[in-house]
């Protein structure tokens, strides 16, 4: 029972992957809406950091000095002038250690 | 002209540094499967069938929290729904592609795969052989993602929980997006996104995923029609 579900929630994804790129050609989508989908990165991504800082485990909201907020600043700052990805994760997750673990 | 060889060797190179979170997620996701009592095959088989990391968490703990089968493959329909937008946009990059190869190449459509590769894109349109960076950025995902849940369900979480390397997921994508910071278009659109998220992050079947980007792309839409 579960694999089958697990089947299904597969294929239900394959297709979120596969509709798009495979059944809708381009001249489906208007210049409009093509440049609104220009800024799909920032209106998707945000739903995944947002949450993962300022909510906790047990789906409330984190204190204000919370570590998380210390070491998201860090690396925003970091990754802006850096440009580099590695940079940016790592000065993330120690400048939040020494605030957690000092 | 890049070959295919290079085009693919680059997609690797470019979504590489990605592994620094994607590793710790895929062995901590492994390991809470088998702490919440499940078949180890069952964890496993999950990273091949759906291969996407945050929906396959949710399905484990949703079953595993008494929530019916239903429930729970709606919520991974529901959270991998961005998925559509990905694609709508790689769409345009991909259309020389035959059709078996668009099915092919879709199974490896992934978040910081489409990332890394949309900004190629960007700056290479003229590439002949463009979808070797994506088969690239996907491929090393995957086999990433294949290692890294397999760790985590044999060795079990040799992560300490203390650690809070979970912390790596949003620091990821924090990666992704900084540079748009510079463009107060984006910045507006980020936290139409970001707020909204918070704002619906107790919609049902966690999909404050897609409710969220969706007011942001509305908003980008009216900042697109004011900018004329």
């Amino acid at each position: 029972m579960t694999w089958l579900s697990i089947i299904i929630a597969g294929i239900l994804t394959y297709f979120t992957r596969m509709t798009m790129i495979a059944l809708v050609s381009r001249d489906m989508l208007g210049d409009r809406i093509k440049a609104v989908l220009a800024y799909v990165p920032s209106a998707v991504f945000p739903a995944i950091i947002f949450p993962a800082i300022f909510i906790n485990d047990y789906g409330t909201f984190i204190e204000m000095n919370d570590p998380k907020i210390f070491g998201a600043t860090v690396a925003i700052v970091v990754g802006y002038f850096s440009r580099n990805v590695i940079a940016t994760i790592l000065s993330g997750l120690i400048s939040y250690w020494i605030i957690l673990f000092f | 002209m890049l070959s295919k060889k290079q085009l693919f060797t680059r997609g690797m190179s470019d979504v590489a540094p990605h592994m620094l979170s994607v590793i710790p997620f895929g062995i901590i996701c492994g390991a809470i499967g088998i702490e919440l009592g499940f078949n180890p095959y069952l964890v496993y088989g999950m990273s091949i069938i759906i291969f996407g990391g945050a929906s396959q968490i949710v399905f484990l703990q949703l079953l595993s929290g008494g929530a019916s089968a239903l429930i729970a493959v709606t919520s991974v329909g529901v959270i991998n729904t961005r998925h559509l937008l990905y694609g709508a946009i790689l769409s345009e990059y991909l259309e020389k592609l035959s059709f078996i190869k668009k099915l092919l190449i879709s199974y490896l459509v992934v978040d910081q795969g489409f990332a890394e590769s949309n900004k190629f894109f960007k700056k290479n349109k003229t590439e002949q052989y463009l979808h070797y960076h994506l088969i690239g950025t996907g491929s090393t995902l995957w086999v990433c993602w294949q290692i890294s849940t397999l760790a985590g369900i044999i060795l079990g979480s040799f992560v300490p929980e203390e650690l809070g390397l979970k912390f790596a997921i949003p620091l990821t994508f924090i990666a992704i997006v900084v540079q748009d910071l510079k463009k107060i278009d984006h910045v507006i659109v980020m936290f139409a996104c970001g707020i909204s998220s918070l704002l619906f992050f107790d919609a049902p079947f966690k999909s404050y995923i897609i409710i969220s980007p969706i007011i942001a792309l509305f908003v980008a839409a009216f900042i697109l029609r004011f900018k004329k």
